[in-house]
């Protein structure tokens, strides 16, 4: 790991006062755990870390009138702790299944939601310092002549192949939870799915943000009557999953639904918003509608050549997390 | 890097006194003090208008260590599994992969297991550390969830069991009542390449049943 200079600043303006506007030259510092492993390989090498974890305010769980609101340096286990203590398990289940489904009691002690949220790609090619869109000099791509078990089976028509690697991401798209982010210019609130972007030439990042602004909050709105996250991993420990679903269902008195979102994980360059979920409005969530919903999803999967399992697996987590939710679990 | 606080050891050749002698000789050879990172211009006058930037040079970092604080100086990107091991003597937790997967590294910080070596040691400041050498002063020789290990053969080449024994000693401490369902939920963060983990297993429920002790 390179030397860097550290700063441990106490708010959130100071935080923004020593971050850079130059895309990799300061970094913010969280949980780490992150962070400091793409130091170590030299795939990302700021002269400048800047610690979050001195500022309160971006600790605090708080419930509004608005909903639910967490702080970006709020850990995993604090959230996790927080549920059992305020019973928000039982109201945005979505989110609590993707928070415990992150199954290292270091990573949960460690890791920020903020951290989660804006993680860089698993996708090793970049992870071996070969860029976001592993291109070969005459722009080919290395992931669609190599090994691409796990990379993207939807939104990979340009040149990003890699999957977003955020597990709570689709969880909080579902719910329709927003996010604050603080700028040099002031602060915006945005939708949680506008953080993400597919960068379609090498050096643009994968998220709306910019260098010099930091996540500092996501808030969920009043709770959704159902809601559920389902992964599909490769393992009980530790492991990012291969395909994951979060859904978020409102049905009236007779059981029809009044609005539903759907937003798959680990598919895609940003967690991959559901449109067709729109189509199940006015109807009841039967077996048969979740099926449509499921076969349509796949019609606009666009597999590589050795990933298309991916699209089956995205198909079993969202009728999983469909049954999970209409369960009322 | 001076290791100066460190106290002599006056016995004979060990092997992890030689080890020692070849390593500090490494250090001292790479002990070159960084120029000052060229931050753009923009950072300068605010950095030190927040008074708060420091290094690359080694800054002072005050790592409470099992009970006692102990003064380094450390540059800030020394991890805190460095620090411990390079700079403290502690050796009980290893450095596997380096990056915050296999669980070997794992010390408790204010009482929750973290992989110490993505922690930089300066986020540890002030903070309390339990490593498993501590787990041992405490008890005054193995701990209760030690003693489940050996009852259940729970390592093989035992080289990730310390890290397992710090995973299982925070899990057992938050979950005094956890089924073993949980307790294998608990353990998620740790890997054995021997394939110990059923032993492992069996060892935290005996001791979550408060075999071994208290």
């Amino acid at each position: 790991m390179n030397a860097f200079e550290y700063a441990r600043p106490a708010t959130v303006e100071e935080a923004i006062g020593l971050l850079s506007a130059k895309d990799g030259e300061v970094a913010p510092l969280a949980g780490g755990t992150d962070l400091l492993s793409l130091m170590k390989d030299f795939v990302v090498e700021p002269k400048r870390l800047v610690s979050l974890m001195g500022i309160a305010p971006l600790q605090a769980i708080t419930v509004g009138k608005d909903g639910l609101r967490i702080g970006a340096t709020v850990t995993l286990d604090a959230l996790l702790q927080s549920g059992a203590l305020n019973q928000w398990a039982a109201k945005w289940p979505a989110l609590w299944h993707a928070t415990a489904g992150i199954r290292s009691l270091q990573l949960r002690a460690m890791g920020t939601v903020g951290g989660e949220l804006l993680q860089r790609p698993r996708c090793w090619y970049f992870r071996r310092g070969h860029g976001l869109l592993a291109q070969e000099a005459d722009g080919s791509s290395m992931v669609e002549k190599g090994d691409h078990r796990y990379h993207a089976v939807f939104g990979n028509a340009g040149p990003a192949k890699f999957v977003h690697a955020s597990s709570l991401a689709p969880a909080l798209i579902a719910c329709g939870a927003t996010a604050e982010i603080a700028s040099p210019k002031g602060n915006r609130t945005v939708q949680v799915e506008e953080l993400y972007r597919t960068p379609a030439t090498a050096g643009e990042r994968e998220t709306a943000l910019a260098a010099d602004e930091l996540l500092v909050a996501v808030t969920l709105p009043r709770p959704r009557p159902r809601s559920a996250t389902y992964e599909v991993r490769p393992r009980q420990g530790l492991d990012w999953p291969l395909a994951a679903a979060a859904v978020a269902f409102e049905l009236d008195g007779g059981g029809k639904c009044v609005a539903a979102r759907v937003a798959l994980g680990h598919v895609a360059p940003t967690p991959w918003s559901v449109p067709e979920a729109a189509a199940l409005v006015g109807k009841a969530i039967d077996a048969a509608a979740i099926a449509g919903l499921a076969a349509a999803v796949a019609k606009s999967a666009t597999p590589l050549k050795g990933n298309a399992y991916k699209v089956e697996l995205a198909q079993v987590a969202l009728r999983r997390a469909c049954a999970a939710a209409l369960k009322g679990a | 890097m001076s290791r100066s606080d460190q106290p002599q050891d006056a016995s004979g050749v060990s092997r992890r006194g030689f080890l020692k002698g070849v390593g500090a000789g490494a250090l001292a050879a790479g002990a070159v003090a960084p120029a000052a990172a060229a931050l753009g211009a923009k950072a300068g006058p605010q950095a030190a208008a927040a008074g708060t930037v420091f290094g690359p040079a080694p800054v002072a970092v005050a790592l409470n260590v099992n009970g006692k604080v102990r003064q380094l100086r450390l540059e800030p990107r020394v991890t805190l599994l460095d620090a411990l091991r390079n700079h403290l003597d502690l050796t009980g937790a290893k450095k596997v992969c380096d990056r915050a997967t296999c669980g070997a590294c794992t010390v408790l910080l204010d009482g929750k297991a973290v992989y110490a070596c993505t922690v930089l040691a300066v986020e540890a400041n002030g903070r309390a550390i339990e490593t498993v050498e501590g787990l041992a002063e405490t008890h005054g020789g193995a701990a209760p969830i030690q003693k489940c290990f050996v009852a259940n053969d729970a390592q093989q080449c035992g080289f990730c069991t310390p890290g397992f024994v710090m995973a299982c000693e925070s899990f057992k401490r938050a979950n005094p009542g956890a089924t073993r369902e949980q307790a294998l939920d608990g353990l998620g963060g740790n890997l054995c390449r021997c394939g110990t983990y059923h032993g492992v297993a069996q060892a935290v429920v005996d001791a979550l049943a408060g075999k071994g002790g208290n």
